[in-house]
């Protein structure tokens, strides 16, 4: 569902991205490792469009569309979710209304109708029990004056309600604390399904240990330098990138 | 449901974008000769078979005009105004009024239908006898019109209902024949006819407007609303709107306005005066849509605006709010005179520039009585080449024991060839009062944008998302049906200014 061919990117004409190639069947879990500076945001900006990340050479395919060429809302409502590491603030923008706008942007785009405010409010707080996110966070302006476990519960809760087809979980678990890591990996395994991929974009080994990846890849220097299972990443937590590194 | 949340239905539900009020209605028009001299001065009080006080009052206004020099300190610049080139009255020419709604002039309810207004209110709009008092549909609250368009009031509705609370509600050529003695009364106190060049112009040439009077003790049981409507070509609007809250009185008051698409500028100088005695209590509220002029600046309307409110009162309050999104040019600043001990007055604004549109405009509180309180918040917000200017004036006399003010100004910039400024006045001259002031100025962030779009917004909905939520404080103070129709106009406003 999703081919990355040879892809090199450049953010302020500096090369990050140097010939990555990575390709996910539905259904799968791929885990992307690698040590800062390596590349691991910037492929997931790329992969939404985010403005300012150039891609100079490669191709992405996305249920056989050409990714590159859609804007964001277009990746968006296809089913590309991308996770943010740093959700951002919308001051005055009430977070029931954000959600349900891009709720019906997804639904739309697939063709169903859309859900007014008492359906949405229904959807949301059967999906907020379950993220234990209590119900006043609807009400709040989207991610302003949140903690950063309550952000990245709201990033999960925008994701469980959007039911993407691929999700990019950019370092979703930096600062958060195990009950935290728990509820991500929950709702990440929640949608596990043939018609759910997830790109897990990841420091640590220890999120893996809750969502376990059938593919887990090293990035370095803005390539693909190893690949492998689950097991990948437990050697990489006892033995560090280094030697990952200096043996490519 | 909150207003807010409707935003992006209501947005979504508008999708012919620009300008859609600009259309004009052809329809057989009177007017006076083209220029501005005593001779149509007395026209017109002619033409409103007006008293003799009245006409002097005019004249005298007039006499002063001419003897002012129109201002420049406002941050605004535009070719200067022939006010020779302009017609002073223009009216349908309506010659008995109709009984039902075949009778009416099939331009006039063309007019209403396509500025949105509802059938029900069409039939009264348009000045069918009778139809103002079959209970609103859907158990909604109705909401009591007066419709003028270009000099005239055209209709008033729910005239007989109000009536029943001793509530006046009528075109102000009407009280003038009706109620002189309180016009008489009231009329140029709030804004006396040299106060300034606008002010002394409107008051000379006024044509019509609204008029309302709430009896002591009386709560007014529904929204009034003025709907002000320029069709004609080369001419100018003078409305004059008098709304007199008596004792332990509480009304609100709603008005919107708007205008066709031309290639020249019309000019609009209104006043609005309000008074609230003790206890009483006046929510006024804009939504200023007049036509903005293109992209490149041609057209549009100057609206220079005379609006105060004098809380004569003890305890009583006065409450502005506008959102001003049309004219290639506002000046207004609606004031609160804060005479009453422990009155208050409020004034919130989003006001927003795109293209070539200028804004400056903000308000005046002047605290006189004790304890008296006032709060600003203004929210700016600049786009294309727009120039926004916030400009206020806390004025605290030696006897204010205890006045407070707060005020908040908040630029939000879209793109980098628009401006945006504050010029806050403080003159404090009494120890115990406190004033506050806060200014920001941002921009709409890309990692907003790009968060927004990475959930399936478009960038014009993820901006007027944005913006929404940078005026929320502000939305809030309307009446719901106005909340929504000012958010789905903040965002036709901002359309093509981002991309």
């Amino acid at each position: 569902m999703l081919k990355i061919e040879n892809l090199h990117a450049t953010v302020d004409g500096k090369p990050i991205l140097k010939g990555l190639s990575l390709s996910i069947a539905p259904g799968e879990i791929h885990a992307i490792m690698g040590p800062n500076g390596s590349g691991k945001s910037t492929l997931s900006y790329v992969l939404a469009g985010r403005e300012g990340y150039e891609v100079t050479e490669g191709s992405v395919t996305f249920m056989g569309q050409d990714l590159l060429a859609m804007e964001p809302e277009e990746r968006a409502v296809a089913g590309v979710f991308l996770a943010f590491q740093a959700p951002v603030e919308l001051p005055g923008v009430g977070n029931a209304n954000f959600l349900r706008t891009a709720l019906n942007a997804v639904r739309r785009a697939k063709g169903e109708a859309e859900v007014d405010a008492i359906q949405f409010l229904k959807l949301a707080r059967a999906r907020m029990k379950v993220l234990n996110m209590p119900d006043d966070m609807l009400k709040r302006p989207v991610n302003v004056g949140f903690s950063g476990g309550e952000k990245k519960r709201n990033e999960m809760l925008q994701m469980a309600m959007l039911s993407p087809k691929l999700a990019l979980l950019d370092e979703t678990d930096s600062g958060l604390d195990i009950d935290a890591l728990k509820m991500v990996a929950d709702t990440v395994n929640s949608l596990r399904g043939p018609d759910f991929s997830a790109l897990v974009i990841t420091h640590y080994q220890r999120l893996l240990n809750h969502i376990v990846p059938d593919h887990v890849h090293v990035l370095s220097a803005g390539r693909i330098i190893r690949s492998g299972g689950p097991e990948l990443a437990q050697e990489l937590e006892a033995t560090g990138y280094a030697a990952s590194v200096a043996a490519a | 449901m909150p207003a807010v949340t409707e935003t992006l239905e209501t947005v979504q539900s508008v999708t012919e974008g620009g300008y859609k009020w600009g259309f004009e209605t052809d329809i057989e028009m009177e007017f006076a000769p083209k220029g501005l001299n005593e001779d149509i001065v007395r026209f017109i009080s002619a033409k409103k078979n007006e008293p003799a006080w009245l006409l002097e009052w005019r004249l005298k206004a007039f006499a002063m005009w001419k003897k002012m020099e129109e201002p420049t300190w406002a941050a605004v610049s535009y070719p200067k105004i022939d006010y020779q080139d302009a017609y002073y009255y223009a009216a349908p020419t309506q010659k008995v009024k109709p009984k039902s709604l075949d009778e009416v002039d099939p331009e006039l309810l063309k007019t209403y239908a396509k500025l949105g207004i509802p059938l029900k209110e069409q039939a009264i709009l348009a000045g069918v006898e009778g139809a103002g008092d079959t209970p609103a549909d859907g158990g909604r609250m109705p909401i009591a019109v007066d419709a003028v368009f270009d000099s005239v009031s055209v209709a008033t509705s729910y005239k007989e209902r109000l009536a029943k609370d001793g509530i006046i509600f009528c075109a102000i050529s009407e009280a003038v024949q009706e109620h002189p003695e309180l016009v008489r009364q009231y009329l140029g106190t709030v804004v006396p006819q040299g106060d300034n060049y606008f002010a002394a112009l409107n008051s000379a040439v006024f044509t019509d407007g609204s008029f309302v009077y709430i009896p002591k003790g009386v709560r007014c049981p529904m929204e009034l609303s003025t709907y002000f409507r320029i069709n004609a070509k080369s001419t100018g609007q003078f409305e004059r709107t008098l709304i007199i809250a008596d004792e332990g009185s509480t009304v609100s008051y709603l008005e919107g306005c708007t205008a066709p698409q031309r290639d020249e500028n019309q000019l609009h100088a209104a006043v609005v005066e309000l008074v609230a005695l003790d206890d009483a209590t006046i929510k006024y509220s804009t939504v200023q849509n007049w036509y903005p002029g293109d992209a490149e600046g041609r057209g549009g309307i100057y609206n220079f605006v005379t609006k105060r409110a004098d809380c004569r009162g003890a305890r009583s309050k006065v409450s502005w709010t506008q959102v001003e999104t049309g004219s290639a040019i506002t000046w207004k600043y609606p004031s609160c005179i804060l005479r009453g001990d422990d009155s208050v007055g409020e004034f919130y604004s989003v006001a927003i520039t795109n293209n070539r549109q200028q804004a400056d405009t903000g308000t005046k509180m002047f605290h006189i009585g004790r304890n008296t309180r006032s709060t600003i918040v203004s929210k700016g917000i600049s786009a294309g080449r727009g120039q926004n200017t916030y400009r206020g004036l806390v004025r605290i006399s030696p006897k204010a024991a205890g006045a407070r003010n707060f005020t908040q100004c908040d630029s939000l910039l879209i793109g980098d060839e628009c401006g945006a400024h504050t010029v806050p006045y403080i003159e404090n001259r009494c120890m115990s009062a406190k004033v506050e002031h806060e200014a920001t100025t941002s921009r709409i962030a890309e990692d907003q944008l790009f968060y927004c779009r990475q959930r399936g917004l478009s960038e014009e909905d993820a901006v007027g998302l944005i913006v929404n939520g940078f005026c929320r404080e502000v939305l809030k103070e309307l009446p719901m049906e106005f909340a929504v129709e000012a958010q789905k106009l903040l965002q036709i406003s901002l359309e093509g200014s981002v991309g």
